[in-house]
Formats: C-alpha cells, sequence, structure tokens
C-alpha cells in the first residue's frame, strides 16, 4: 500500500509538468487548429535556455531552505519563458502563418510541424551534445509526507507553482479581453474576424502563452529529472495523450489530463516493467478516443 | 573501381527496399488520405517477422524457425497486414490528426516492445545471423549484392506495376473520391471506413515486406534500425517525390536517400571523429529544412500527383 501513495505522489508531480506542457497543445489544436508535433521541443528549448542563463551566473544561487536552488534559477524561468516565445514566433511567422495564408490543409501543418521539431531538437543536440545536463547537483533531502511517502522539497514547489499558473491562466482566459478573444477564436474563427477581432494578434497569444508554460513545463523537469535533448520529444505522446483526454481546447481539461496521464505512468509500473511505461499514454488515449471521441472534457460534435 | 561500384550497389539496394515502403505510404497517405506516422513501426514489424519466421533458433527466445525465405517474407507481409488491421480497426474512424497521434504512439509502443520483449525479439541485443538467401552460391559479397539488388528490384517493378493497376481501378477511383470529399464518397453508397481500413492494411503489408528485405539484407534485427528519424525519412521522400504519384515516390526516395547517404558520408570525411555527433545532427536538420522548404515552395513535390482517368475512358 505504500507503494502505491509512492507511485500515486510521484504521478501526481509529473502530472503536473505534463499538464503544463499539454495546455499549450491544446490551445495549438482549438485556437491553431493543428496537433503540434514541435510543441515538445518548446519544453525543451526553454530548460536550455535556463541552463544558459544558470551558467552565465555561474551557480543557481545560494538554496532556498532546503531546495536544490536559489533565487537564479527562478529568475533564469523569465527569459526562458521570453525567448521559447519569440522561437515559437518567430517559427510561426517562417512558417506556419506562410502556410496559413496559403489556406494549406492542416496535415500540411503537421507534417511542417514534425520537421520543425527535428530541427529545433537537433540544433539542441548539436549545440549541447548529448549528455546529460543538471541546473545543480546540490543533493536535497527528501520530505515525509503523512510518514510514508517521500517527496523532494523541489517537488512540492514544482506542484505550488504549476497549480498557481493554471489558476492564473484559467481567470485570464475566462475574464481579460484576449482572453474572451481567444476562446471566440477557438470557437470559430471566421465569425471572431467579423465581429473585430484581430486573428493575428490571438495567433500571437496563443504561442506565446502556449510557448511560455511550454518553457516553464522545461524547466521544472531539468529540475526534478536532466535536461536532455530528447526530454522533450520523450513526453510527446504524453502531452499529446493528456491534451485530447481533457478535450480539445479544455484548460481544465488538459489539466485532468495531464494529472491522469501522470498517474497512469507512476502506477502502471507496479504491474507493468518500466520499459512499457512510455507506451502508458497512448494506450490510455486509444482507449478513451474509442469510447469518447471527444475527449472527457470535450464538446460533444 | 570496385570499391566506389560496390558503395553503388549497396546504396540502390538500401534506396530500393526504401521505396518498397514509400509506396506503401503512397498508397495510404497519397491516394486515400490515411495518415500514418507510425511507419517504422511497420517496418520493424516487418523485420522481426522475418527474423523470428527465418532467423536461427536461440534458446532465450521465441521463434528461430529457419522457415525459407520467401516464406519470412510472405509471412512478415501478413504480420504486418494483421497489425494493421487492428491498429486500423481502433483508429480509422479518427479524426486525422488524431490518427497521425495514435500512429505516432503504435510506433513507441512496436519500439519499446523491440526493447524490452526479450524472449521475443532478443531485447537491446536484436536478433543477429540470419542467414541471407541463397548466399552460399556466390563466392563473396560483392558479386551477392548484385543478385540481391537484382531481387529487390523485380520486387518492386512487379509491386509498382500492380499498384498503378489497382490506383486506376473503381477500387483506386474510390480511394481518391474518400480522399478528396469522404462525405460525397459515403453519400454513393461507398464504405469509406472500410476502403481507408483496406488502404491501410494493404499499404502497411508493403511496409512490412520493406523491413524484412532490409533486415534480410543485413542479416540482423535491432531495435535501432527502426527509431522515429526512419519515419520521417520516408514521410520526406514521399513530399519531395510527390505524393499521390507512384514514380514520383520512387523519384522523391532516390533524391532524399542520395542528400542523406551523401551528407553521411561528407561528415565521415571531413570532419574530425570527435564531432560526428554533431555531423549526425546536422545531416537530421538538413532533412528537415528540405521537408519544411517543399511544403512552403513545392507542396506538389517533384513530379505532383498526375490525373488518374479509367482506360475505359475515351477522352
Amino acid at each position: 500500500m505504500n507503494a502505491f501513495w509512492q507511485h500515486f505522489a510521484d504521478g501526481i508531480l509529473t502530472g503536473a509538468i505534463i499538464a503544463l506542457g499539454a495546455i499549450g497543445v491544446s490551445l495549438a489544436m482549438s485556437i491553431l487548429r493543428f496537433a503540434n508535433f514541435a510543441h515538445a521541443e518548446l519544453l525543451t528549448f526553454g530548460a536550455y535556455i535556463a541552463l544558459i542563463v544558470v551558467t552565465m551566473f555561474g551557480t543557481v544561487g545560494e538554496p532556498i531552505g532546503q531546495l536544490s536552488f536559489g533565487w537564479t534559477l527562478v529568475v533564469a524561468i523569465v527569459p526562458a519563458g521570453i525567448a521559447t516565445a519569440l522561437l515559437a514566433l518567430a517559427i510561426d511567422r517562417v512558417v506556419y502563418g506562410g502556410l496559413r495564408r496559403r489556406n494549406a490543409a492542416r496535415m500540411t501543418l503537421i507534417f511542417a510541424s514534425f520537421g520543425v521539431g527535428l530541427v529545433v531538437r537537433n540544433a539542441i543536440h548539436m549545440t549541447f551534445g548529448g549528455d546529460p545536463e543538471y541546473y545543480t547537483r546540490e543533493l536535497t533531502i527528501a520530505v515525509r509526507l503523512f510518514e510514508t511517502i517521500r517527496v523532494m522539497p523541489d517537488q512540492i514547489v514544482v506542484l505550488a507553482v504549476a497549480v498557481v499558473v493554471v489558476v492564473a491562466l484559467h481567470l485570464f482566459l475566462r475574464y481579460s479581453a484576449i482572453g474572451l478573444a481567444m476562446r471566440a477564436t477557438a470557437e470559430n474563427p471566421d465569425l471572431s474576424r467579423i465581429n473585430g477581432v484581430d486573428v493575428d494578434r490571438i495567433v500571437g497569444w496563443t504561442w506565446s502563452i502556449a510557448a511560455a508554460l511550454a518553457a516553464m513545463a522545461g524547466v521544472f523537469m531539468g529540475l526534478t529529472v536532466q535536461l536532455r535533448p530528447e526530454m522533450g520529444f520523450n513526453l510527446l505522446l504524453s502531452l499529446f495523450a493528456a491534451a485530447i483526454l481533457g478535450g480539445n481546447g479544455s484548460l481544465i481539461g488538459a489539466v485532468f489530463g495531464g494529472l491522469l496521464v501522470g498517474l497512469a505512468e507512476n502506477l502502471s509500473v507496479m504491474v507493468i516493467s518500466a520499459g512499457y511505461r512510455q507506451a502508458v499514454p497512448f494506450v490510455l488515449l486509444v482507449v478513451v478516443l474509442y469510447v469518447r471521441p471527444s475527449g472527457l472534457f470535450g464538446a460533444r460534435s | 573501381m570496385t570499391g566506389q561500384l560496390g558503395y553503388q550497389v549497396f546504396f540502390a539496394i538500401n534506396a530500393l527496399i526504401l521505396a518498397i515502403a514509400v509506396l506503401g505510404l503512397n498508397l495510404q497517405w497519397g491516394h486515400t488520405g490515411v495518415f500514418n506516422a507510425g511507419v517504422a513501426g511497420f517496418l520493424a514489424i516487418g523485420g522481426y517477422s522475418l527474423a523470428i519466421l527465418s532467423g536461427p533458433p536461440d534458446a532465450a527466445r521465441f521463434g528461430g524457425f529457419e522457415l525459407p525465405f520467401v516464406v519470412g517474407l510472405l509471412g512478415a507481409m501478413a504480420v504486418s497486414a494483421l497489425a494493421a488491421l487492428m491498429v486500423g480497426l481502433a483508429t480509422i474512424r479518427l479524426r486525422e490528426d488524431y490518427l497521425a497521434i495514435a500512429t505516432f504512439g503504435i510506433a513507441t509502443t512496436i519500439q519499446l516492445i523491440a526493447l524490452n520483449a526479450d524472449a521475443l525479439t532478443g531485447g537491446n541485443l536484436g536478433i543477429h545471423g540470419i542467414k541471407r538467401p541463397l548466399a552460399d552460391l556466390f563466392d563473396g559479397p560483392f558479386t551477392y549484392n548484385f543478385f540481391y539488388l537484382a531481387v529487390v528490384t523485380v520486387l518492386l517493378v512487379a509491386i509498382y506495376v500492380a499498384l498503378e493497376t489497382i490506383v486506376r481501378s473503381p477500387w483506386g477511383r474510390v480511394l481518391r473520391a474518400i480522399r478528396e470529399d469522404e462525405v460525397a464518397a459515403v453519400s454513393l453508397g461507398k464504405n469509406a471506413t472500410r476502403f481507408r481500413l483496406e488502404a491501410l492494411v494493404l499499404g502497411s503489408a508493403l511496409m512490412g515486406l520493406s523491413g524484412a528485405l532490409y533486415v534480410g539484407f543485413i542479416g540482423y534485427v535491432s531495435a535501432a534500425d527502426f527509431q522515429p528519424i526512419v519515419t520521417f525519412q520516408i514521410w520526406t521522400m514521399l513530399i519531395v517525390g510527390g505524393s499521390g504519384n507512384n514514380r514520383g515516390a520512387i523519384l522523391g526516395t532516390l533524391v532524399v536517400w542520395a542528400l542523406w547517404t551523401t551528407t553521411g558520408r561528407l561528415i565521415v570525411e571531413l570532419l574530425p571523429s570527435r564531432l560526428h555527433a554533431q555531423g549526425a545532427a546536422v545531416q537530421t536538420i538538413l532533412i528537415g529544412l528540405v521537408l519544411v522548404t517543399v511544403l512552403m515552395l513545392r507542396p506538389r513535390g517533384l513530379i505532383g500527383e498526375q490525373p488518374t482517368v479509367s482506360r475505359h475512358t475515351t477522352a
């Protein structure tokens, strides 16, 4: 039973990181209208930008309390988010924008994102090499929850920040004018345009939010696991599964999808070999799509 | 001189084997609009099936029946077709981008099985010592490769002719009707799901054949040969050559494979060995840029789709 709760806690923590990435996938699917196979590379890119910042400072800063990192890494998330958003906007301008103007089929955009992902991933590989990197090698002591569950202090902070970010984004989408315009564009781009929504601006906002969240997820992953050029790509299936499980474009859905995928991956090692862990989100996805094609939280079409 | 010629033959064998898989993908995507992002998975199924059926026995794993090579090839096609049927029944009704994600997931799962199911696939080590067909009749790899090239060429030509015939048949016209406008095809009484499934199964059988021919040629199989990059290469070959055109599919294979192997050789020859990993990344980046550039500047590919009409029509 203790093992179950340990995997459960790990699942929630993994799930929180997946959720941050899946929100971007979900926004891209509903507003930009294609499955972005290059989204995972935005996580990797953000994580490595933060690594550059940390390396420039020469340290992650004096560890705060029982955490492994200090303020430098916290600050580094900001340039990482901005740089990742700029990368996403640049790619949109060069590749996807041109295809959209030509009214290219949705599948053309998916192909292009396949190619973009490959280019970004290998550019990172070329620059940083394939060896794992770490923000810090500072050792931290696990804390015990309810006597039995061991979690790292870093993981608790990651979870708390993820919750705050999701709540803030929910309020933004719900109550701000831009959030309203984003939801309207997801619903019906032509009607939104007629009603004075600047769709190009909404596309820019969507990329920026998706990329910034991806960068944050990447930094959190780098902090709790490690940094590798394939870190994002190996998570791609989890991100898609979470976004689709939650239902196209639903923020709350993507969060629940992320948690569900994280839990399923971690709990699965109790029944099957850990070698198959990466396939778990896929199996979950196929089952849900078979039973309920619109996802758990999506509107039935 | 023989070194250079030997290399050309080696290049041609690999290119023609890949062309069979690209033709399979062209049937799925080019003609029917079924998005299969799991090509590497079906190649792997074919390759491992051949190794299990025709490879040497080993007490530690299932298979190694040492059946004749032809039986191995047919078995590989049958197993790939069966896998595609199962995958298709679960996913073919999905929206096209969901289908892309689902097939991508299949390939990942197959890759994991290849790596972890030691009793079936030999795990990390793979399966070695698969006898090349009729190898005893030849005095060395140089002459043998000419023979294998001939076998692959005959197969490719036969497949090309067969595909050209069926895409011009009434069955082939229904596939394109579904691709262009599924609702219209359905309203004319065509069972779109069934036709899409048939195209998926037939195309995947060709991919299985391609994987089996590759494994038969190199004599061993390992999961490293079926990474997601292979799916991407095969897609790039189809898009560059011209989706919907069988000649385009073959031309695209030759062009992209030439680009890939040439850059690979240049990296080995020109760069010091400590930079080879970076060089391999450049090689991959290049292929990504080729795909994106073709999509943006020449979406129809080198030779795009030609109008195909029934031979009974006089126009």
